[in-house]
């Protein structure tokens, strides 16, 4: 097997991300506490989902890493599936299910 | 949700999150494949997975490494995909800060995408929960989650390359975000946040680090705060 990183490289990078990952989760909840968060922080934090999680996804929909990331009308067609199917009945295991299965029939297609 | 129909948080926040499992499963999968591609072993792979506990930025990691990326650098763009949690953080804060300092230390290391995603979605249909309650819903989500996550990274990281691409599991990721993401948007606000973020997010993606996820939430949030107030100064409830 073929190292492209030294073994001390890597052990830095699992300590340094798993403290550093803790570091920022507990930040909030565990130094501000019960502490009142100022109006216009919390009217932000209201938004951080539906905002953060289009944005995670949306990259992968249209520039797959499977496909070298070249868009794939497969992929995509799947993705709008199951957002609407989420849309439509308010159902998280419907829209997955909606959305595996148009996957799976769009890549036998194409 | 019909939640109110379990007594018990835990028994609720486990029987919510069972759709997770077929995320989970798939995403601590790939991950143990792809680290082991990458020539962790499983030793290594497993410490990381279990200490960092966070599906993307280990992704990014261990990608970013076989690419001879300098080790500071890698560490940066991981924790850059992983600032998402710090939101999550502060997002729960008004809901489980006054929770016990221990309960609030542990729930911090479970603080990822599905446990968020779920608890919040809770905790804002049901004001009337107590903060005990909701630390037991937060506890209950990821009774499941987390150990299906840890297992099938070691299933993954024993299997190695032999996960044929045909199953196309990279898009189990994607579809189970979507499925979560459409039915939180119940206001015009949540709409144009979501809208902001996704079209930010292709718009930025050049940007280095992946700093772009950072730039799009942040547009998403700052987009959604403003459409909810001048909603409310024309009378309208969000």
């Amino acid at each position: 097997m073929t190292e492209d990183f030294t073994n001390q490289q890597l052990w830095t990078v699992i300590v340094g991300l798993a403290l550093g990952s803790y570091c920022l989760r507990f930040l909030f909840i565990g130094l501000v506490g019960n502490r009142a968060m100022p109006e216009w922080l919390l009217r932000h934090l209201r938004y951080t989902a539906v905002a953060i999680l289009p944005a995670l996804v949306t990259p992968l929909v249209v520039w797959p890493q499977a496909t070298g990331g070249q868009p794939d009308p497969a992929r995509i067609g799947a993705a709008l599936v199951t957002f609407l199917v989420g849309l439509l009945t308010k159902n998280v295991l419907a829209a997955i299910a909606a959305g595996a299965a148009s996957l799976y029939v769009f890549l036998a297609l194409v | 949700m019909s939640g109110t129909t379990v007594k018990s948080p835990i028994l609720a926040g486990m029987r919510d999150s069972i759709p997770f499992i077929f995320v989970a499963g798939p995403f601590g999968l790939l991950f143990g494949v792809l680290a082991t591609e990458a020539g962790l072993h499983l030793v290594e792979t497993m410490v990381f997975t279990v200490s960092t506990f966070a599906g993307a930025a280990q992704f990014t990691a261990v990608t970013l490494l076989q690419a001879h990326t300098p080790t500071l650098i890698v560490l940066l763009s991981a924790l850059a995909v992983n600032l998402r949690v710090a939101m999550y953080s502060a997002s729960l804060t008004p809901y489980l800060g006054g929770a016990p300092f221990w309960q609030r230390a542990c729930a911090a290391y479970l603080m990822v995408d599905q446990s968020y995603a779920l608890s919040i979605a809770k905790f804002e249909a049901e004001p009337e929960m107590t903060v005990p309650q909701r630390v037991r819903y937060f506890f209950g989500t990821n009774c499941l989650i987390a150990p299906v996550w840890v297992l099938s990274t070691l299933a993954g990281a024993i299997l190695g390359a032999r996960v044929p691409q045909s199953w196309a599991i990279d898009f189990a990721l994607p579809i189970t975000f979507l499925a979560m993401i459409a039915p939180m948007l119940r206001s015009p606000a949540h709409v144009a946040a979501a809208f902001v973020g996704c079209s930010v997010s292709l718009l930025a993606a050049g940007l280095p680090y992946n700093l772009g996820l950072i730039v799009a939430g942040a547009a998403g949030m700052m987009t959604g705060a403003q459409v909810e107030l001048i909603l409310t100064r024309r009378g309208y409830q969000v």
